[in-house]
């Protein structure tokens, strides 16, 4: 196969489905894509900070055994494909933090489903990459690893939790990456760095060896650079698994097979709660003119209300708290991860591993939810979030009679400076509140870039009925094929000298 | 709902987390803050609505009582702090 290598097919800005026309074609092989992305890593990671641990000498053996299986005939889906996953699936033998001093030390001992499907579709794993700690954050300032840079402009955020991902596809890092959202953690970064990312209806992908964060509210997804690439990654992903006591026994489809329907009749809701104070004018206007191209193209948009959103910040804030409070108990220095040196007693054990452990942010999270759930507030904190959750799901579910998809901006301002929300939680957790409604019902959303403000991109958010995520990508793609935003790319992402692959040395 | 230090140092205890001394102080106050944010759910009107525990109202799936999983002692305890002849050691916890 090696004679027919084209080397000027392998560039920076290839996308999955290019990987794989090109390794199906013979143009490359799994070890000379993976080598390319490693090389990248090594020399451009260092002013992203994207990835917390690189794979390199298990990810030129994988690309080498899927070059054989190709050889033998053999090849699945992502045979050769490198991807990286968000450090917070386990990895069987690569160290998965979840961005936590806690977890510093852990080296799981089996794979996450999410990561068993790649692996068995043959995907090559690049690295794991950085985060939010235990993903709570908007900003990826809370990793213990240091904050992740948005390679649009490293002064400013790349969003979170699942910043690393996000970076790591926008600065042609990987041409893919596992993300997971629990109350935008997907859609934000994906908006902010100018990616495409998709956080699928609850229980479509299992959260087996995901490390939770809020149960109820967890959903692992893919980010890519277009919607045909988080298609291809979904067909992978989405998965019935038995060992996820909430995954969705369902018939997955192929999530490809949607993308070239024209869109001419297309029912899109606009909620105007969207739309007011907050929303910064770039933005709004980079969402309207995608909505006009939209129009264009024969959908037809429909002015909707969404009455209950103000309530899901709120509601929110008690659920995700109180259930990471719970979740997160597990972590006690006994089976695995920190201990603190010479405890006392058992107790002393717990308090200090714990207080040594986590970050600010966590520790806040967990006394905000062990407040709501503690004796005497339980009903008017938790009980009456989960209240409020049924009205907010109800606001969708009414929408959805009238409407195919919904649509809005995916956060409400382009990526801001480090710090600039500095000590004050709550202006940081208003970063979602276009995106956390969602979660809240259990529906999925997506976000696709459409536009930049001062050199920033800006994210398009996409919202589906349930297990309408081929709808979704549909709309996504098409929007695709008449624009070129996901096309463009931050300034300083090229490698140094020659940028096609460094061969297989 | 105001919170002050007493109350937080309940709640660290209750959730095993040592409190540092020197960021006491602000930590009552962001979460003052948060819970101030998460105290506009009072206002909403929720008479009679039911609860939502899951997005979708599915139910617990049960499954055959098969054993379906191996034993991994060696694996999972070669990543523990403490272990010693098959067990994992913590601090004495009874004189």
């Amino acid at each position: 196969m090696t004679d027919s290598i084209t080397k000027n097919t392998l560039t920076q800005s290839n996308t999955i489905a290019d990987i794989i026309a090109g390794l199906n074609a013979g143009d490359f092989t799994s070890v000379e894509i993976t080598q390319h992305y490693l090389n990248r890593i090594k020399q451009l990671d260092g002013n992203y900070n994207s990835y917390i641990t690189i794979n390199e000498k298990a990810a030129l053996a994988q690309a080498e055994a899927a070059d054989k299986r190709r050889a033998e005939g053999d090849a699945p889906a992502f045979c050769g494909v490198p991807i990286a996953h968000k450090d917070i699936f386990c990895t069987n033998g690569i160290r998965t933090s979840c961005g936590s001093k806690m977890l510093d030390n852990f080296v799981p001992p089996y794979n996450a489903t999410v990561v068993e499907n790649f692996a068995n579709a043959g995907a090559v794993i690049l690295g794991k990459t950085n985060m939010d700690e235990f993903a709570m954050g908007s900003s990826n300032e809370t990793s213990f690893y240091g904050p992740v840079k948005n390679p649009w402009d490293t002064n400013t955020v790349p969003g979170g939790s699942s910043g690393g991902s996000a970076a790591a596809v926008a600065a042609h890092l990987t041409p893919g990456a596992t993300a997971t959202d629990t109350g935008g953690s997907i859609r934000q970064p994906a908006a902010l760095c100018g990616i495409t990312g998709l956080k699928p209806t609850y229980g479509r992908v299992s959260r087996w060896g995901m490390i939770a964060f809020a149960s109820s509210l967890d959903q692992g997804g893919p980010m890519a650079r277009t919607a045909e690439d988080c298609a291809l990654m979904l067909n992978v992903m989405a998965s019935f698994d038995p060992k996820d006591s909430t995954s969705v026994d369902r018939e997955v489809p192929d999530y490809t097979a949607n993308l070239n329907q024209p869109l001419k009749g297309l029912k899109i809701g606009i909620p105007k709660e969207y739309f007011e104070e907050g929303l910064n004018p770039g933005t709004e206007q980079a969402v309207r003119n995608a909505l006009e191209e939209l129009e264009k193209q024969g959908a037809i948009l429909v002015s909707i209300s969404l009455p209950h959103s103000n309530l899901s910040v709120p509601a929110y804030y008690v659920i995700a708290p109180a259930e990471a409070s719970a979740n997160l108990s597990r972590f006690d220095g006994v089976r695995y991860g920190h201990r603190c040196d010479d405890p006392k007693d058992l107790r002393d054990m717990y308090m200090r591993t714990r207080a040594e452990g986590f970050g600010d942010e966590v520790k806040r999270r967990i006394l905000v939810g062990a407040y709501c759930l503690s004796a005497g507030y339980y009903d008017a904190y938790y009980r009456k979030a989960q209240q409020v959750r049924r009205l907010i799901k109800q606001d969708f579910v009414d929408a959805f009679e009238q409407v195919d998809l919904i649509m809005g901006p995916t956060s409400p301002s382009p990526a801001f400076e480090f710090g600039s929300k500095g000590d004050d939680p709550v202006a940081m957790y208003l970063e979602d509140i276009y995106t956390i409604a969602t979660n809240l019902a259990g529906l999925p959303g997506m976000s696709v870039p459409c536009g930049l403000v001062d050199n920033k991109p800006v994210g398009l958010q996409i919202i589906g009925n349930y297990f309408d995520e081929s709808r979704m990508l549909n709309a996504a793609h098409q929007f695709q094929q008449i624009t070129d935003w996901h096309q463009q790319a931050p300034a300083d992402i090229a490698l140094k000298g020659n940028d096609v692959a460094g061969g297989a040395e | 709902m105001t919170i002050e230090r007493a109350d937080i140092e309940k709640l660290a205890e209750l959730a095993r987390i040592e409190l540092n001394e020197a960021t006491i102080s602000e930590t009552t106050k962001s979460i003052a803050d948060v819970l101030a944010l998460v105290d506009q759910l009072q206002a909403a009107d929720t008479e009679g609505v039911e609860p939502m525990a899951h997005p979708t109202d599915a139910v617990q799936r049960l499954r055959a009582d098969e054993v379906t999983e191996t034993n991994h002692r060696e694996e999972f305890q070669a990543i523990a702090p403490a272990t010693e002849a098959g067990l994992y050691l913590v601090p004495k916890v009874i004189d």
